[in-house]
């Protein structure tokens, strides 16, 4: 690999930008292509799998044999609500690949003491998300049951290419939430990308059973989609 | 943990601008019960110093030695290790799986 293939790389990677490096195997000559060029490129099938599914993979072309590395923006999960379920489900995300960044403007329950080395951010949703940026390779989970909390979250999830958008709460917490984020002109296209109740349906009790139940949605919808 | 390879080249990056000389060796195909997924990274220095895994110790030995190789002949290749190959039951993949691994100097 190239110093200068290398460099563009590594600043594609902290600006969060996708990319991947094809490297033909007999010869070694290589390219780098940004995600928003692969179309254009002669293996844009298969680099677009490669990019929605996050696999990397060796490919034949013409007797000649082709790595393509998919270099994705590492995952981030977004957490709204300090509460207990967003303690049990942090270890979870971690090790599955997440960086994970917590938010609540209650002091009372986002503090250091309760969420140690996490990104925490005693403030509002709707001050902070614009800050971080939400992005496709992004899942926010609103955990408050608040809705003064959790819904300027939810507008501004819906409003960006994260991938997940879970919020917790009944089916009457949840249809209740839909009027009234309709009211503000979600059509129900946009409110379908809300996944709530959160998580899959495997009975859980307690908090640690909650957060497999939605870290297993988020990776359902992360790998498989939809 | 969010991203090994990410972390691996960054610290890659480190060491060439210490003036090191690097190879970089990735997993491009694995079968069977490979322990290290296709892309994991590591990358190895003249003197055989590396970062990074490629198959949670079983071949890294074998791909350093390779590395420095390659860092001395300028020319990436292709290493097959598995336990059809005799090489790797040597180095022992334990695992019963096999992979293939890219090495390449970062010239």
């Amino acid at each position: 690999m190239k110093r200068t293939l290398l460099d563009r790389l590594l600043a594609a990677r902290a600006e969060r930008r996708a990319v991947a490096v094809v490297t033909q195997l007999a010869t070694g000559e290589q390219r780098l292509v940004p995600r928003e060029n692969a179309a254009d490129d002669p293996m844009a099938a298969i680099l677009d799998q490669g990019f929605r599914f996050d696999q990397s993979g060796v490919h034949r072309i013409e007797d000649q044999e082709y790595f393509v590395q998919i270099y994705n923006p590492a995952l981030r999960l977004v957490i709204v609500g300090a509460v207990h379920i967003a303690q049990a489900v942090i270890p979870i995300a971690r090790g599955t690949g997440y960086a994970v960044t917590v938010i609540d403007p209650r002091g009372a329950f986002a503090t250091g003491a309760r969420f140690p080395d996490i990104e925490l951010y005693p403030e509002w949703p709707d001050e902070i998300l614009p800050r971080i940026g939400l992005d496709a390779r992004t899942a926010m989970i609103a955990l408050t049951h608040d809705p003064k909390i959790d819904d300027p979250a939810l507008t501004a999830a819906l409003r960006s290419d994260v991938f997940y958008i879970g919020a917790l709460g009944s089916k009457k917490t949840q249809a209740s939430r839909r009027e009234r984020l309709a009211a503000l002109g979600f059509a129900p296209a946009d409110l379908a990308r809300i996944h709530g109740p959160i998580g899959i349906e495997i009975g859980a009790k307690g908090a640690p059973e909650i957060a497999i139940s939605i870290m297993a949605e988020t990776t359902r919808v992360l790998r498989l989609g939809g | 943990m969010a991203n090994p390879a990410a972390t691996v080249l960054e610290q890659a990056n480190g060491w060439l601008c210490e003036g090191r000389k690097l190879a970089l060796a990735t997993v491009i195909e694995t079968w069977g019960s490979a322990p290290q997924p296709v892309g994991s990274q590591l990358v190895i220095d003249e003197e055989g110093s590396f970062i990074g895994s490629v198959s949670g110790g079983c071949v890294e030995g074998a791909v350093v030695t390779e590395a420095i190789d390659a860092i001395a002949s300028g020319k990436p290749k292709v290493l097959a290790f598995g336990v059809a190959d005799e090489t790797a039951w040597e180095v022992g993949l334990a695992c019963g799986g096999k992979i293939r691994i890219y090495v390449e100097p970062l010239v």
